[in-house]
Parts: C-alpha cells; structure tokens; sequence
C-alpha cells in the first residue's frame, strides 16, 4: 500500500523582548537559576500580569509578515495544570481568540518547487520554568528564569506532506522571525521548539489518520529524524494489524526513535477561561499600520529580488536570503564591489567555507563585508589574480591587514602584467629547464596543451604567483613553438 | 478616644489634644486587653506601630498636616505587608511573608497612617460569619454569641469594638458591607478598579474590590481618597481622575431620587429588618429625597451566577497553593502528586475546598458553556439591571443583609450562609460602589442600610450617606467593653 504522511506543526517561539511578557523581569538566557523571576513570575499571592506591548507588537509583525488577519480584540485565557515549573498553577496563553488569525508562508522545496502552508493562528502566552531532574539526588531542581518568557505559538494547517518539507517550514518561520528581529531563532538555546503532528493514510483516502503528537523538537534536524522514525513506526504498526492511538510522544535524540509520553486518556482539562486579570487587547487599524510600517523587507521578498533583478540562480538566491545576516552581510558586499555574482560567489565559497570550518556566525565574521568587498573589487580590476586573492582573503582572516589593498601593497601581489618582464621570466624558465624544452618541442602538438602546465607552474612560481596566468600562458606558447 | 472617627482624632493630634504614640499605645492597650475574646485581629504588629507612631509625631512637630498622618487603620489580612505575615485566615498561608507591600497599603502609609497589624477573615475571604478563618472566629462586639459577618469580620469588628478607627476590607460579595451592617460601622465597596487590586490575594478576580471600613461616611471619604487611583501594576484598575471625595459631603440632599428595588423587600427579609430600613428612607424623605419603588429583575439569578463565577477564578487563583515554592507544606512527601494532595488537603478549609470542588467542575470539559458561560450572561444581565435603573433614580436603597448578625455556629448548610449575600452579591457582579451605613438594631444587634450608585459614584454615595448621618445618630454607638480575663 502507498501511504501518505500528513504534518502540522506548532511552533514556539521566544520573542526578542527585554522583559517578560508579564513582568519587567530580565529576559537574558543563561543567569544563574531563580534570579530572574521576580514575585510576578514566581506567582506570589497578591500580584497581578501587566502586558508587555513590545511582546504585542512583534506578535503583530509576525502577523502582518504572513499576511494574516489580525482581529480587532484578542484575548488572554488562563491554562489550567499543576506543575511544580508552573508557578501559578495555569499558563496565561489565548485560545478562543487569538491575535493573529489565518495566514499563510511559502516554502521552497529542494528542486524549487514552491508551497504554500496554511497558518491557522498564531498566539501570545508565557513560557514555564525549567524542572532538572539530574543532580538532586533523586530531587527536582526547579529554575524559573524562563516562566514568564514571552512565546509566540504558530500553529500550522496539517499542509506538509514530508519530513523535508516540515524542516522547509520551519526553516520559513525562522527565517521571517529573525528578519523582524523578533527572535533571536537560537534553536540550542530553546529559543525555538516545535511540537510536531503527524498521522499517515492510504494515499488517495481524505481523512485524516490518527495522530500523534511529538514535543519539544528542538534543532531541524531533529525534526526531520523524528517525523521520519514516527512516520515509519505507525505504518508498520498499520500493516502488522495495529491501530495508531492518539497520544504524546517524546523525541530522544540518543536513541533516535520516539517514546509514549502520555494517552489522550491521560490528557489534562486544562479549563481554559477568559484571564480576570488582564483587559482584552484592543489594536486599531493604526496601530496595525503603524506596526506594517516598520516591517523589513522579508525572506521571500528578498528572494524574489536577488532572483529577478540580481540575475542570482535560485539556489544563490535561497542561500543569501535565508537569515538576515546572511542576507545583509551579502548586501554590504555588493555595495562595495557591484558585482552581485562575485558577491555570491565570494560569500557563499570562501568565505562560507571559513565561517563553517571554525563554527563561526557570519554576524561575527572576522572579514568584515566592506574588507571583502574590496577584495573582490581589486579582482574585479584585475589588480590581482584569483590565486592572490585567496592569500588576501586569508591574510585578512587572520587580521593580517586592514583592507585588501593594504595586503596587497605590503605583500607585493599586485598582478604582473609588464609583458616585457614576463618575457624574462619566461626566457629564464626555458633556459633552465633544456630536458623539458626539448620533450615539448619533440611532443605532438595535442598533446603539448598538458605539458605547457610545467611551464606555466615554473613561470608563476617565479613571480611569486603576482603574473598573470592568461599572459603567461599565451606568451610561453609562443616562444616554445617558435622553434 | 477609642471611638472617635478618624476626623474627630486628626483635629485631636493637631490640637495636641494627644499624640500618634499616645493614642497607638492605648490602642495596643486595648487590642491587648480586649482582642482575646473578639479575636479580630491575626497578628498585632506593636513594634512597627509605635516607631511609626514616634515618627508621625515628630512629622507633625515639624509641620506634617495631612490629613490622615498619625492615625492608625488595622488592614485585614488579605493585603500583602512586606516583612509581616500575611495569612489570609489559612493554614496556607500561616508562614507567609510578602517581600511586597499591596498598593493600598504602600498608599496609606505614603499618605501617613499607622497600621496596627492585621485583622482575621473567613480563609481567602471566602465566607460571610468569619467562622472558616484558621485563626478562630471573630465575635460581634455587639453581642458575643453573633457573628461579626464576613468575610471582612475582623476589621469591622475592630472598628465597633473601639480596637481600631478604621479599616481596609476587601469585598467579592458583600464582604466590606455585610460585616459592617453586622457591626453597626460603614464600609464602602468602590466600584471595580477604582481601588488597585495589586498586593490583595485573589479570591475571584473580577469581583474582588478593597475599600474603607470606619466610624462614618466621612472617613470612609478620607480613606477612599488615599487608596484610590490607577495602579499600573494592575491592568484592570481604571485610568480616571480621582476627585476629592469631601468636597460633595454636605451637599443638600433636596430633589434626590431614591429607588427601592422590590426584589430586595421581599421574602426572606427579617421585619425588623425591614422596618429599621424603611424607617431609614422616612428620614431621607424628611431631608428632601423622593422616594419610588424600582426593578431590577434578575436578582434571583445573582446568587447562583455568583456561586459559578467566584469559585470558577477562585479554583484558578488558588492553584498557586502547592507547597512548592511558599506557604504549607506537607511533611515528606513521597512523590510529587503526594506533595500536591497532602498539602492542599491539610493547607485549606472546608469552605475553600468546596469552591475550588465547584469552579473546577464548573469550567471543565462538557460544563463549561452551561455553567460559566451562562453565568457570563446573566452578568451582563444583572448590570443592565443596575443601568437601567439608574436611568430613573440616582441610588438605590435596601437592607444590606436579609437579618441581623445571626448566632456562631447557627448556619451549618452552605447554600444558606450563601443566601446572605442576597443583597450585596449583584452589585459585585454589576461592578457598581454600595456603601452600607448603620440605621438601628434588633435587639442588641446593628442594622445597616445599603446604598448604591452607578459606576465611580462613590462622592454621590458618601454624601448621601454622611446626609444620614448628620441626621441619625446610629453611627455614633458603640458597644459596652467587657473584659475577658
């Protein structure tokens, strides 16, 4: 039997504010546990939430950046569970109506087929504590730093039919919450956590199968793997006879498979209610406009744009638009040089390959973009040759100079193109090299293309690299097949 | 001196008549002497009281002349004071101490009062005898043998008993007004977000409201002035200008317009009672009030929406008690579900333990539209109630509970404690000021009149009351001290 695989998701994510959704306790990650939760977030008797507006705000943005309806009046709802990480005893989240509505994210698959995911709604609540269960001899050690941090929950149609397209997805929504800056998109940090759904179905059949929920993904490629051994559990366990039930699973990385948290027997009522703490949220059509207002250019704009009016291939134009500081640093390059292929080129090779091999974030490349800007601009001008510049790439790398131009002039590698002192170095080399002189000449002309090499290795080493290749090659040409 | 109003005692600080540390002590003197049998108060907090005292006399001496520096209030113990206990009447609670202090109190110390420490209530204020406090029940200085009403009972009390001038009470369902009826003292429940509720332990979110307790209208003025106002540590206090509350005091009460809702005359009323109120409204006619009979229709429906509502945010708002990070704690608990149940068990009350039963079958799966979502609408139906009858009259007035203080220990079923908040429960529920005001006794027991207005007419309300009591004298009696030991 063909089988379908069907996957909506939730997505968590951390908004970028300085305080917490409903306190003015610190946001930062990695304090020292408990001394980030103040009375509010601790849930003493007596306090009450305030809402913080920037958590609104960037909730909006998010809203407006997938074209989402956002209502008039959203409203807080209190999420009824005990425990011991849950300082009130409920989790103030929303429910019945939240604040942003419908709407909807494209992603590009591998062979750039492109997809629309339906957005069902996007919502605002708190984060809970942390419980650690190691390390308190056969205690819990209870952090509440992170209650009270404020998350964005995306929660998907069931549209991705794949685990690569359930990464596609969440590479989308990572990419849009980093260009609003309204999240920092640090998976390792938790910043981002997905609670995936999947079900599988004969393919052809329009019901959906019974789903399970996985938790807390935390990395893409987590994901991938979990939907994959989930999708793969629940059709052996269709085709043994078996019948796939409703319930939580949790992903453990180590072992790569998925576990049974909980049945949907097990499950809590939550008893959400309106919050009696908190007002409706009311925005206005200008406070909506006012917040589209400041919205950046976004992912798929920005693709659109480095395909269309860069000339860049779609891959490239994927690539340099996936994060924001990917996208700007390649901005700042061009800028400077004007050269949008060499930018792409230059960034996504060199430089990438750089970044990659010492784990290094392009926000805190050692190259600045204006450095290799310049860089790629004296290529440009044929003031160096490829094989320079890589030296004056690495050079500055490793902060052996300000710019590439001053690499350059102290390390002499300014390209040589005097014919006449090529010329000599030509006549050297073929003075000193008589054995090979006369195998090329006695050499069919066919095969004398694969010996001219030797000539041109000996010529370059002699100038220190600085000769330009093409005038040395054209120029030993000449002079050997004179004979 | 004992049973002097806040006004009377500020012209005798500035008088030098006596001093802040003069009158505190005699007021510690008989808190002492007197509090062993009434039990109005859960902690007394002396040490504090007096320095506050010394240092209040040498603001005076250097010129302090507000109005209300020096005075001493007790605060019931609901509202979170910083470094002091904090019980709200449970075992919860026993070893609590806020690192905080509620808005109101930080504003009645700003404005310069001294509190005297913290005064019992029925456990999270969830009760109308102050029978289900931890701490023991609280007799009415009245009559010993009655209950001083709740759940504000030992603030109010306090006040009849000469312990203390004034109070802070809270009130969710009648809990400032039925207590003070009780007691024979005025208490004013402002309307909703008029007073933060910042600091105050919830017991039902949308309808709790803190508010003054004292010897007269015009105390209840001075305190309402200091306590109210926007509180930008909570979101539900409302952002409007706070006027002074004495400047309408004596405006004449000629042309008023009195609306008697028969809902509130009806059965059940004690003809005593009765008889005390509309013996009330003879004497507002006599200074110019018209009187006419009004409607609000859905009262029957106050009582049970109320007992769907309050337990519903109550059963929410207590989650918190789960001796993981404050309060009760049961000894050795094996796992963490142990810890939850052995804890709540041991830490609350019948009475809490029977609302939190109820809100948390009321909001859940399956019940939740027929019972808090139908509760919802008869809400909005009970303040339309209040609307509309303002259209025609400028207050109303009733009894503030069906009967006098009833005996300790005489309402054994719950639904018929519940019933005696059937005159002040619809006005939480509306979110509207009612201000109940001494006017006569059955027996040995007090008598209060309820007055209500529509929304932030608490300066209409406190002058039609201070009205009254410049023409009755009921407010000015007190009962005999009786020593204990």
């Amino acid at each position: 039997m063909q089988w379908e695989t069907v996957i909506g998701l939730e997505v968590h994510v951390q908004l970028a504010t300085q305080s917490k959704i409903f306190s003015g306790a610190s946001t930062a990650f990695g304090a020292e546990p408990n001394t980030q939760a103040c009375a509010i977030d601790l849930g003493l008797p007596g306090v009450l939430p305030v809402l913080n507006e920037g958590a609104v705000a960037m909730a909006v943005q998010f809203g407006l950046a997938i074209n989402a309806e956002i209502p008039e009046t959203s409203l807080f709802e209190r999420k009824n569970y005990f425990y011991p990480d849950l300082p009130k005893g409920y989790q103030t989240s929303q429910m019945a109506q939240p604040i942003v509505g419908k709407g909807e994210v494209e992603i590009v698959l591998d062979d750039d087929v492109r997809k629309r995911i339906r957005i069902h709604h996007a919502h605002l609540e708190e984060d809970a504590g942390k419980s650690l269960h190691e390390d308190f001899h056969g205690m819990s050690g209870i952090d509440l730093n992170r209650a009270g941090t404020p998350l964005l929950e995306i929660v998907s149609e069931p549209d991705m039919r794949s685990a690569k397209e359930a990464v596609a997805y969440i590479r989308a929504i990572h990419a849009i919450v980093t260009y609003l800056g309204i999240s920092d998109g640090n998976m390792a940090e938790g910043s981002m956590r997905c609670d995936v759904n999947v079900s599988v179905r004969p393919k052809g059949q329009e019901t959906l199968g019974t789903r399970a929920e996985i938790k807390n993904v935390n990395s893409f490629r987590f994901v991938e793997r979990a939907i994959e051994f989930e999708v793969e559990r629940q059709i052996e366990l269709i085709e043994d006879g078996g019948k796939v039930v409703q319930e939580t699973r949790l992903y453990d990385p180590d072992q790569d498979e998925t576990r049974s948290m909980r049945t949907k027997e097990e499950a809590n009522d939550y008893r959400y209610f309106p919050c009696p703490d908190l007002l409706p949220v009311m925005l206005d059509e200008a406070y909506i406009e006012h917040q589209r207002s400041t919205l950046p250019e976004l992912p798929t704009e920005k693709r659109n744009r480095f395909e269309t009016s860069l000339g860049l291939s779609t891959y490239d134009a994927g690539v340099l638009s996936s994060t924001r500081p990917m996208a700007e640093y390649f901005e700042a390059v061009l800028a400077v040089c004007g050269d949008a292929k060499q930018a792409a080129n230059w960034v996504q090779g060199e430089l990438s390959g750089h970044l990659n091999r010492e784990n290094i974030d392009i926000s805190n490349s050692p190259v600045t973009p204006e450095q290799l800007g310049g860089l790629i601009s004296r290529v440009l001008d044929d003031t160096i040759n490829g094989k320079a510049a890589k030296q004056v790439f690495a050079a500055l790398w490793n902060n052996e100079g300000a710019s590439a131009d001053e690499i350059i002039d102290t390390r002499g590698l300014k390209q040589v193109t005097d014919t006449g002192a090529i010329e000599a170095m030509i006549d050297q080399v073929i003075a000193d090299s008589p054995v090979q002189v006369a195998q090329y000449r006695e050499a069919d002309p066919e095969k004398r293309g694969k010996m001219i090499g030797y000539f041109v290795g000996q010529v370059m080493k002699a100038s220190r690299g600085t000769a330009n290749p093409q005038q040395v090659n054209g120029l030993l040409k000449q002079k050997l097949d004179e004979a | 001196m004992h049973h002097m109003t806040l006004t009377e005692l500020a012209k005798g600080l500035k008088a030098g008549d006596f001093s802040s540390r003069e009158l505190t002590t005699s007021l510690l003197d008989r808190i002492e002497r007197l509090d062993g049998d009434i039990n109005s108060f859960i902690t007394v907090t002396r040490d504090q009281a007096l320095s506050a005292a010394d240092a209040a006399d040498q603001a005076r001496a250097k010129g302090d002349s507000r109005a209300l520096a020096g005075l001493p209030l007790a605060i019931k113990d609901i509202f979170c004071t910083q470094g002091i206990r904090t019980s709200c009447g449970s075992k919860m609670l026993d070893n609590f101490q806020a690192p905080y202090n509620a808005t109101v109190v930080e504003k009645l110390e700003a404005a310069g009062m001294i509190s005297l420490g913290k005064t019992n209530m029925d456990e999270f204020a969830m009760g109308s005898s102050n029978e289900s406090s931890f701490y023991g029940p609280v007799k009415n200085p009245w009559d010993r043998t009655a209950v001083p009403g709740g759940s504000s009972g030992g603030s109010a009390a306090a006040i009849a008993a000469g312990l203390a001038p004034a109070a802070l009470g809270t009130d969710t369902g009648g809990s400032i007004r039925q207590p003070a009826a009780f007691c024979g003292i005025t208490g004013l429940k402002p309307t909703y977000g008029r007073v933060s509720r910042y600091g105050m332990i919830a017991f039902a979110s949308s309808l709790d409201q803190g508010g003054p307790m004292a010897r007269s209208a015009e105390d209840c003025a001075h305190l309402l002035g200091a306590i109210a106002g926007h509180d930008l540590r909570d979101s539900t206090s409302v952002a409007r200008v706070v006027p002074d509350y004495l400047a309408e005091l004596d405006a004449p009460l000629d042309g008023l317009k009195i609306g008697l809702p028969k809902e509130y005359f009806g059965n059940g009323l004690d003809a005593e009672v009765e008889s005390a109120i509309r013996e009330a409204i003879r004497v507002y006619e006599s200074l110019g009030a018209k009187v006419c009979e009004v409607s609000l229709p859905h009262t029957h429906l106050a009582v049970p929406a109320y007992y769907v509502i309050a337990p519903a945010e109550a059963s929410s708002n207590l989650s918190r008690y789960d001796g993981v990070r404050f309060g009760h704690r049961c000894e050795n608990p094996v796992d963490l579900e142990d810890l939850y149940k052995r804890t709540r068990a041991e830490g609350f009350g019948d009475e809490v333990k029977r609302r939190i039963l109820i809100g948390t079958h009321t909001l859940s799966e399956g019940f939740f539209d027929a019972y808090y979502r139908k509760a919802q609408q008869v809400r909005r139906l009970i303040r339309q109630d209040f609307v509309d009858a303002f259209e025609e009259v400028d207050v109303l007035m009733g009894p503030a509970a069906p009967t006098p203080a009833f005996d300790l220990g005489a309402k054994k079923d719950p639904v018929s404690m519940y019933l005696q908040d059937i005159y002040t429960i619809a006005i939480n529920l509306a979110g509207i000021p009612g201000i109940s005001v001494p006017a006569g006794f059955a027996g040995k027991r007090p008598i209060g009149l309820q007055i209500l207005g529509q929304h932030f007419a608490e300066s209409q309300l406190l002058n039609v009351a201070h009205q009254f009591q410049q023409a009755t004298d009921w407010h000015r009696r007190h009962p005999t001290d009786q020593e204990t030991t």
